[in-house]
């Protein structure tokens, strides 16, 4: 039998990469900042985007949120009650966002023209696994970890966590009951993504968030205009 | 768990690129998968038989070559190779660094087709050739 070795040398995720590229270039013509949120269900990416959201409304910064979730539109409704525009995205099983999904739903975004935000949230499906994967072409890829969740969460998912630009502890407002060993979170945290930045925060008590919203601000002013 | 959109993607890409010479079948398709990349090479192989029923790859083998990370360390001025994926410090200096240079692939590398058919269909278009001269 006659064989031959066929060399193909490309991306299994070809598509989706491609597809991602153009996006950021459509994200930096049209000068907004894009956020990836990722984190496990649970961890309270729509609670953290809630008074993200209000905040930069009430600074005057135009901002919109896409929320994947397996099914329902609950979170879309929350983070709709701080007058922005949110869509949500039900992926009806699948583990994680991809770009065509964004691409998708930003086309039929019914009175949102990227070019008239500064910001764009995305929350993606709850996993640390899968959306590493996935390039949606965004600027800041944000990975989430609850003071529930143990510390050693960063070990556990490193290809997240070494991916993210930047990295925010929520529910700080519980961290002792919760025996939450800090220290050792930010040691983790930093042996998967040295000298990452780290936010630890509270979306009920509002701590932390002010130094979150001064970072959006200063890596939205570093946008081309 | 996305393992099996990321296999749905591999039989694609190879479907098309096998069109070029048709009639063959794949015998093998080789994978480079990152330490870092989060893909269970078992979930691959697991769905490997069912995605490629039906498929020029159905009966074809998977094999899959782990890529270790590489960082740079810029303290040293080299290129180094991890461990594991626990810490993101040079071995040699221990320096930290962000700066990867390998270890998150999903790379198809290459396939193996029959040639077989093809050879035989030459073989049949160089007899008729020669029987018309």
């Amino acid at each position: 039998m006659t064989t031959r070795i066929v060399e193909l040398r490309r991306s299994i995720l070809k598509k989706n990469d491609e597809l991602a590229a153009t996006l950021r270039q459509r994200y930096a013509t049209d000068g907004v900042l894009v956020l990836n949120l990722v984190s496990s269900p649970g961890t309270g990416k729509t609670a953290f985007l809630e008074p993200t959201l209000r905040e930069l409304r009430a600074r005057g910064s135009r901002v919109a949120a896409l929320v994947g979730d397996l099914e329902t539109d609950n979170d879309a409704r929350r983070l709709a009650a701080s007058g922005a525009p949110v869509r949500q995205i039900n992926t009806h099983g699948i583990c994680h966002l991809d770009a065509e999904m964004i691409d998708k739903h930003l086309a039929g975004w019914e009175g949102v023209e990227l070019a008239s935000l500064d910001y764009l949230f995305i929350e993606n499906v709850g996993n640390l696994v899968c959306p590493s994967s996935y390039d949606l072409g965004e600027s800041i890829r944000v990975a989430l970890l609850s003071v529930t969740e143990g510390e050693d969460k960063p070990l556990k998912y490193p290809t997240l966590f070494n991916s993210a630009d930047a990295a925010v502890i929520t529910k700080m407002d519980i961290a002792e009951p919760c025996g939450f060993d800090r220290d050792l979170a930010l040691k983790n945290i930093n042996q998967i993504r040295p000298g990452i930045r780290i936010f630890e925060t509270s979306a009920k008590t509002g701590s932390g968030m002010e130094e979150w919203l001064a970072y959006l601000e200063e890596m939205a002013s570093r946008r081309p205009s | 768990m996305h393992e099996l959109s990321i296999v749905a993607s591999v039989v694609d890409s190879v479907t098309e690129s096998v069109q070029a010479y048709p009639g063959s079948r794949v015998l093998e398709v080789r994978l480079r998968i990152g330490a870092l990349a989060s893909v269970v090479v078992d979930s691959l192989e697991f769905c490997w038989g069912i995605a490629t029923e039906g498929t020029p790859l159905a009966r074809s083998r998977l094999v899959v070559k782990t890529v270790p990370v590489v960082m740079h360390c810029a303290v040293c001025d080299k290129d180094v190779n991890l461990e594991g994926v626990q810490s993101f410090r040079c071995p040699l200096c221990d320096e930290p660094s962000n700066d990867l240079r390998q270890g998150r692939e999903l790379e198809i590398e290459s396939f193996e087709i029959d040639d077989e058919i093809n050879y035989e269909s030459c073989l049949e278009k160089a007899e008729a050739t020669t029987e018309k001269s």
